[in-house]
């Protein structure tokens, strides 16, 4: 455990990419298995686990340290793993340990245990660590580690000690698993490279470019190509064979626990790509609908029932053993008709292939896009002669989404930041004017503006304090912001009784008095709007 | 009977603590007639005041960081030395153990006495007195680093660390960010008896009050000013110590070294987010400043029961002493900088 503290604390403060990676490969180099495996799928991001829950890690504070003290400690240092790991007070009887056990060790031992073991265990270990040591363990313990290393990074550190391409560590990293014993025994030369082909894994998603109105219309033509809807859904893939399903996330996560019922619909063998989305009777459901789903681990036979999966789908990249990703979008687009078509309709449907002739034709179909409601975020426009590629290429794919809507909303109640901004209120609660002059709040933000705003907005929230709720700080309710939001919806979650989907701040109205900013009547208004 | 408590003669006005009965103010931070002055770092020893009672170290820093004639009525004291500021006021002067010169002011009027810390700290320092304690009714105390989080390793632990990093990475100039007074001359030292044996090469921001300290007896060992030395001669730095200010870490300054890692010294660097936001890739922390367990100690060994917080994180110091029975307030002093050090 110490030479993985030791590591982390070594990355988290290196600044170049490249010798992080070469202080990866080092550690990679020496440390012993499966520790080094474990390591990499903490640094990587590939844990399908947590060792103890996150809320354990806060109770056991809570319950050794005055709350008044420890939500002050936690509101400046703005980040709860690091507040333990400085502030945890050793128990008054510490059992004491002739070392510390390795990470592997580590890992066996919380898997091992139940509830109270776990427990027992965690302070047993954060008593005997150093604060650097405890940070790694609650980090490591809880999956949110995050040490500036992007995935790509750790693959290219791989790729580099096996004296490879990264498309041949892409390839594999999904159809490997930690503790990666059989990688490693492969980049030691120990072994050959791992067989992966009978097993699902992700490939990489293709994804659009904002599209440059100015510069990028010209390109654009109904003969050469294709619009759809952008749907607010999540992008998914589904990898399936003969004998497995999985359902990947953008990113790569497996979410097929989560979505049981679309799973048990599969019936081929293929890769599709597609949106997922809830849909009852063939009646799309908002995004907030498709929340509810989401991280269930679990989900209910009621939730399954009351909000069934759906997938649209745009796109086919193997069929049996067929790639078709080297064909022109437009070869695809009929492989992948054939393939719907005797699908259950309920589960699965295609992408509509919307009819344009000109650009106002184009500007019309976004337009009716913004009116759904926030069902559809716009338009996607693809090139048809596209070959299906991971990334952004140019001028292939372009998302065209529609404009977002304004309101002048008053900044209620500021939270610090997380990581670099922990030192700054750069959580912005705000909210409208109800009817009875009392202001709600109806949204959250944390971007949209500079860093010379962010410095601004943090001592004008250090000169307009109110009320302190734990890291909550309350402020007198007299700056403007014109929050800019994609669309909204109504809620029961939120006590103003709306819910906005992507606020982001666009601009910070210095100028504008507090009472002259929108009443919660008027995006009432925007969403009944919508509704019809 | 004329009323004598605290509050009635130690006032908060807006340009800092005021003794009414003396018509002095303790580290005003605008010009006024009777200042008195606990040490001086830039919040606390401001320039322009007519009359200025602090250490002779104090002033001498004073005069070096303004003009000669900044500080024009000044009146060195030594530690204990007793001065009578009239209307029935004593004040004397403590070591706060914080920086040279640092002083707790100790003002006794009316039987009552009130001891105002400024900065202090408890952990060992060779470049100043060490902290004194000093039994009070009233203990004006900082509260820098209030918070449980903050306990400050021994410096020797992260001089160990900084002299370990050399010997794993030699070819890198060791670029550490220190403010130019106190925490300069502190790693220097620090580093001396770590047996750090070759010479220091030092921003000329800094070159001023180190020979400040020189001059008052105090040795680092070997210097030079890195503006002295040529470019072509500047691969001796590598593997070696290199101070500058803070400022200059990330400055167009650094690229003239040879492979620079920029290291930050200062008692911040225990939350890791303060050291990327300075781009530090290593922390040492080194602290002028009582930490969260010598703030509450030291409030209660003064056997004070009254005690008033200046500057810092003032909640948190607040509830921990009143949780252990001592009346504690904030005073509200605008002026201080959120972050000194």
């Amino acid at each position: 455990m110490e030479r993985f503290s030791n590591l982390l604390d070594d990355l988290y403060f290196t600044n170049s990419s490249r010798a992080k990676e070469s202080i990866l490969a080092d550690y990679l180099r020496s440390a012993p298995d499966p520790d080094r495996g474990w390591a990499l799928a903490a640094i990587g991001g590939t844990l399908t686990f947590d060792l103890f829950k996150r809320n354990l890690a806060r109770t056991l504070m809570t319950e050794r340290m005055d709350p008044e003290l420890f939500a002050l400690s936690y509101d400046y240092v703005g980040e709860l793993s690091e507040t333990i790991a400085l502030a945890w007070p050793v128990s008054d009887n510490p059992k004491r340990l002739n070392r510390l056990p390795s990470l592997s060790e580590i890992i066996n031992e919380f898997n091992s245990r139940g509830k109270l073991g776990i427990r027992d265990y965690l302070i047993e270990l954060l008593d005997a660590m150093t604060p650097p040591q405890r940070w790694a363990l609650l980090k490591l313990g809880t999956r949110g580690l995050r040490i500036g290393m992007s995935a790509r990074s750790v693959k290219r550190t791989l790729a580099n000690m096996k004296n490879v391409e990264l498309d041949v560590i892409e390839e594999l990293w999904h159809g490997v698993s930690p503790p990666y014993q059989e990688l490693f025994e492969w980049i030691d030369d120990r072994a050959p490279m791992p067989d992966i082909s009978k097993r699902l894994t992700y490939s990489p998603v293709m994804l659009a470019h904002p599209i440059d109105v100015e510069k990028d219309f010209s390109r654009i033509a109904p003969h050469s190509h294709q619009a759809e809807w952008k749907w607010d859904g999540i992008r998914v893939q589904i990898a399936a064979n003969a004998s497995d399903v999985k359902i990947f996330s953008r990113k790569g996560d497996d979410i097929s626990h989560s979505f049981p019922d679309l799973v048990e619909a599969v019936d081929f063998d293929a890769v599709i790509d597609g949106e997922l989305l809830i849909s009852r009777d063939g009646e799309i459901g908002s995004f907030n609908d498709l929340q509810q789903r989401l991280n269930k681990k679990k989900p209910t036979k009621a939730l399954v029932q009351k909000l069934p999966a759906h997938v649209i789908a745009y796109d086919i990249l193997r069929e049996g053993n067929t790639n078709l990703r080297p064909l022109p979008l437009s070869q695809r687009r009929e492989a992948l008709k054939t393939f719907i078509d005797p699908r259950d309709p309920g589960r699965f449907s295609l992408s509509r292939v919307l009819p344009f002739e000109t650009h106002a034709d184009l500007s019309a179909l976004r337009q009716k896009a913004a009116d759904t409601g926030g069902l559809m975020e716009g338009l996607m426009i693809k090139n048809l002669s596209s070959d299906y590629v991971s990334g952004r290429p140019k001028h292939a794919w372009y998302k065209w989404k529609c404009d977002p809507h304004l309101l002048d909303a008053v900044l209620m109640y500021a939270q610090r930041g997380h990581g670099k901004r922990s030192s700054y209120y750069s959580d912005y609660t705000f909210g409208l004017w109800a009817g009875d002059g009392q202001l709600l709040p109806i949204g959250k933000a944390y971007f949209g503006f500079t860093d010379e705003e962010l410095k601004q907005l943090d001592t004008w929230i250090r000169n307009h304090k109110q009320q302190r709720f734990g890291p909550v700080q309350e402020v007198e309710k007299e700056l403007v912001f014109e929050v800019a939001f994609d669309s909204a919806q109504t809620s029961s979650r939120h006590k103003s009784g709306y819910a906005l989907r992507f606020p982001r701040i666009s601009r910070i109205r210095w100028d504008k008095p507090a009472a002259e900013a929108n009443q919660l009547e008027d995006l009432a208004q925007l969403v009944d709007r919508k509704r019809n | 009977m004329t009323d004598v408590s605290p509050e009635s003669w130690m006032q908060v006005r807006p340009e800092g603590l005021y003794c009414k009965p003396a018509d002095a103010f303790v580290d005003p931070h605008r010009p006024v007639g009777r200042a008195i002055v606990t040490h001086g770092h830039a919040d606390h020893a401001r320039s322009g005041h007519e009359t200025v009672f602090a250490t002779a170290e104090t002033v001498a820093i004073m005069r070096t960081r303004y003009t000669d004639d900044a500080v024009t009525g000044a009146q060195p004291m030594t530690y204990g030395e007793r001065k009578d500021l009239g209307n029935g006021v004593t004040l004397w002067l403590a070591p706060a153990g914080h920086i040279l010169g640092s002083a707790q002011a100790v003002i006794e009027f009316g039987g009552r006495r009130i001891v105002i810390s400024g900065d202090y700290k408890r952990h060992f320092d060779p470049t100043c007195a060490p902290f004194e304690l000093v039994p009070c009714d009233v203990f004006v105390t900082e509260a820098t680093f209030a918070l449980p989080v903050f306990s400050h390793p021994p410096i020797e632990h992260e001089m160990a660390k900084l002299m370990r990093s050399m010997a794993s990475l030699p070819d890198r100039t060791h670029l550490v960010g220190v403010y130019a007074l106190g925490k300069c001359q502190r790693v220097m030292a620090a580093l001396r008896e770590a047996g750090y044996p070759h010479p220091f090469f030092l921003h000329g921001a800094l070159v001023r009050l180190t020979q400040l300290y020189e001059g008052l007896g105090y040795d680092f060992g070997s210097w030079q000013e890195v503006s002295k030395i040529d470019r072509s001669d500047r691969d001796q730095f590598r593997g070696r110590v290199v101070l500058c200010p803070p400022s200059a870490l990330a400055d167009r300054w650094s690229r003239s070294l040879p492979d620079p890692l920029p290291i930050m010294a200062s008692g911040w660097m225990q939350i890791r987010a303060r050291a990327r936001q300075r781009r530090a890739e290593m922390a040492l922390i080194v602290s002028d400043h009582a930490d969260w367990a010598d703030l509450l100690e030291t409030a209660r060994e003064t056997g004070a029961g009254d005690v008033w917080i200046t500057h810092g994180r003032v909640e948190a110091l607040e509830h921990a002493l009143k949780q252990q029975g001592i009346r504690a307030k904030a005073l509200d002093l605008v002026g201080r900088e959120e972050e000194p050090e």
